[in-house]
């Protein structure tokens, strides 16, 4: 008989958290630190989400999306985690770039940008601060008409060379395009250059092995492998939870799921206004990705020179399309040192991301897909050579993924690996308005993606809920909110 | 709570929100984020700290009342007047 995952959970909750990405897992910490009955499920056996590593014979473990993060991750850890999570966050110092226009490093901070871009691309003091300070000033509120194109264009007219520099590394890490509202360019170009890049020392592992940790000691509730069917509601309410087999009773449900498949799938439409399911349908998802993982034989190392993120790309300039496109022309290596994880074995291994579509790997044959996984190995490992010599004869192990693998893991429409386009954002918020006790918590709007973006809405949701169960006459059973 | 105890307690948030700032030498007519390094993160801590702490509700359109410590503090007057100081 299958192990029954929801043994313990009781049959009702103030609040039920569905899904354990970062946006779930924090949300789930800081109510249940009110004092709320909370319940977390998670389809996966691993909580985490997107923020996950797998382990491969030989003590090798690799990270899928731990190549940097802002250092507001420190503040967010320390205030809605602990002070051990945040004491592990150290500086990625290396931050490489190399392509037809220019190869260089970088400390990837305001300061060492603006003697780069006066100092090598020749641009004037002026143009470089005024830039920085009408980025760093945007706000979610702000005008959503400028694109970043157009802002660019205010600043560095005609200068491509300036705009790769800026935009690539950010359309890496969170799918926005020259076409995207500038702002969320701006808040997530501004969270990076404040410090520069950081990483999480010990990895994904031992980050999410702390948090479960910790919401053990806050009293979260948790079920892995429980993967919820159906959100029930009733005259305009969220009532429970579909999940196992059984129905769980709850005064609130934050789902951390993919947005459109929250509204459409596990409510349904028709417990929606028309127009906000017309809204909700018109979102566009963000890009996929594709990923190769290679180990380096055990007593192998990589030079600390060749970087700890190294942005590459062939192609003479810039273009959106070119970064998505099949035919690959760009890459962004992630070089891990045995420093990452100093607890473990000594290991060096090597990810190559790059952004892609959905739908150039969604309708392959078994065969095709297999054979199109081979040879996007192959000529990540031709492209390599460039920056690890010999690598080929160097590995131990290497593995590719794809949009598919993405999608199969998380359950995002189209293996979305940063949520949605911007106007997810106001699908996302307005959920509260339509069905009472529901919300969203998780990679939407671009600037709500990625690990602190996750962390912060879901720490923000959090917030609202407990202003709603606040507010609302407690029932008997539950606990005094402290 | 006098003005003086809620300044005291805003404070005492402060200080937990933001750990590496000199929070002595505040000049209460200024700005909070022309001085201290916060973000919009942390003017939704501080709202939440006071809910936790005084179960303030503060509506989300009122959050500029929280610019500057001058303004926190006319702002919160009425709302915390009543509350003994702990
Ligand atoms: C290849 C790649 C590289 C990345 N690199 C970086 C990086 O370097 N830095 C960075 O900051 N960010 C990076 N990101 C983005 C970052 O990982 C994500 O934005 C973030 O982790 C998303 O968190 P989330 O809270 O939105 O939830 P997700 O991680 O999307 O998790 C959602 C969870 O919900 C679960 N779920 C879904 N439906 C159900 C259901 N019905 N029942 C139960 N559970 C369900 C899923 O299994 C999943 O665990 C990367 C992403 C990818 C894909």
């Amino acid at each position: 008989m299958p192990k029954d995952f929801l043994k313990h959970a009781k049959d009702e909750y103030d609040v039920v958290v569905i899904g354990s990405g970062l946006g779930g897992l924090t949300a789930a910490n800081m109510l249940a630190r009110s004092g709320y009955r909370v319940l977390l499920l998670e389809q996966h056996y691993k909580l985490g989400g997107m923020a996950t590593w797998f382990k491969r014979p030989g003590g090798h473990i690799f990270d899928i999306s731990l190549h940097g993060f802002p250092y507001g991750m420190l503040k967010s850890c320390r205030r809605y985690w602990t002070q051990e999570i945040a004491d592990s966050i150290v500086q990625l110092k290396n931050i490489r770039f190399d392509n037809p226009m220019f190869s260089l490093t970088t400390t990837f901070n305001r300061h060492d940008f603006t003697k780069l871009l006066t100092d090598k691309f020749n641009v004037a003091a002026e143009a470089v601060e005024g830039f920085f300070d009408k980025a760093r000033k945007m706000d979610f509120q702000d005008d959503q008409q400028l694109t970043t194109r157009q802002l660019f264009d205010e600043f560095f007219p005609g200068r491509e060379d300036v705009i790769r520099l800026l935009m690539e590394p950010i359309t890496y890490a969170n799918g926005s395009t020259l076409e995207d509202p500038a702002i969320s360019y701006g808040i997530v170009f501004s969270n990076f250059m404040s410090k520069g890049v950081f990483t999480f020392q010990g990895g994904t592992d031992r980050l999410i092995q702390l948090m479960e940790a910790e919401i053990n000691r806050s009293g979260v509730d948790v079920g892995i492998r429980c993967d919820v069917k159906k959100i029930n509601c009733d005259g305009g309410r969220v009532r429970s939870v579909e999940v196992g087999g059984r129905k769980i009773k709850t005064r609130a449900v934050v789902s951390n799921a993919n947005l459109k498949h929250t509204i459409l799938n596990l409510v349904g439409e028709e417990y929606f206004d028309r127009q906000f399911v017309e809204e909700a349908r018109a979102v566009r998802l963000n890009n996929s990705s594709t990923q190769v993982y290679m180990a380096l034989k055990p007593d192998e190392r990589i030079e600390e020179s060749t970087g700890d993120l190294l942005f590459s790309s062939t192609a003479p300039t810039f273009r959106t399309e070119s970064l998505l496109s099949r035919d690959i022309t760009s890459r962004t290596y992630s070089f891990y040192y045995p420093r990452t994880r100093p607890a473990g074995r000594p290991r060096s291994l090597i990810v190559s991301s790059t952004n892609a579509n959905y739908a150039d790997w969604a309708s392959l044959s078994e065969r095709e897909y297999e054979a199109s996984k081979q040879d996007l190995i192959e000529t990540t490992l031709d492209a390599l050579d460039k920056y690890v010599p010999n690598v080929r004869a160097r590995i131990d192990h290497i593995e590719a993924s794809t949009p598919r693998t993405f999608e199969h893991y998380t359950q995002h429409v189209a293996g979305a690996s940063f949520g949605t386009k911007f106007e997810g954002l106001q699908v996302s918020f307005d959920i509260p308005k339509q069905i009472e006790g529901l919300y969203h918590a998780g990679s939407v709007g671009i600037i709500m993606s990625g690990w602190l973006g996750a962390m912060n809405y879901g720490r923000m949701v959090a917030s609202d809920v407990d202003n709603l169960l606040a507010a609302a006459p407690a029932h008997a059973t539950t606990k005094a909110v402290t | 709570m006098t003005e003086g105890d809620i300044r005291e307690e805003i404070l005492d948030i402060l200080e937990s929100i933001a750990p590496d700032e000199d929070l002595t030498q505040i000049d209460d007519g200024v700005n909070f984020r022309d001085q201290l390094e916060l973000d919009s993160m942390d003017f939704l801590d501080i709202v939440m700290e006071l809910r936790k702490r005084h179960r303030i509700q503060i509506p989300e359109d009122d959050y500029v009342q929280l610019a500057s410590m001058k303004s926190t503090v006319t702002f919160l007057e009425p709302l915390m007047k009543d509350i003994e100081r702990v």
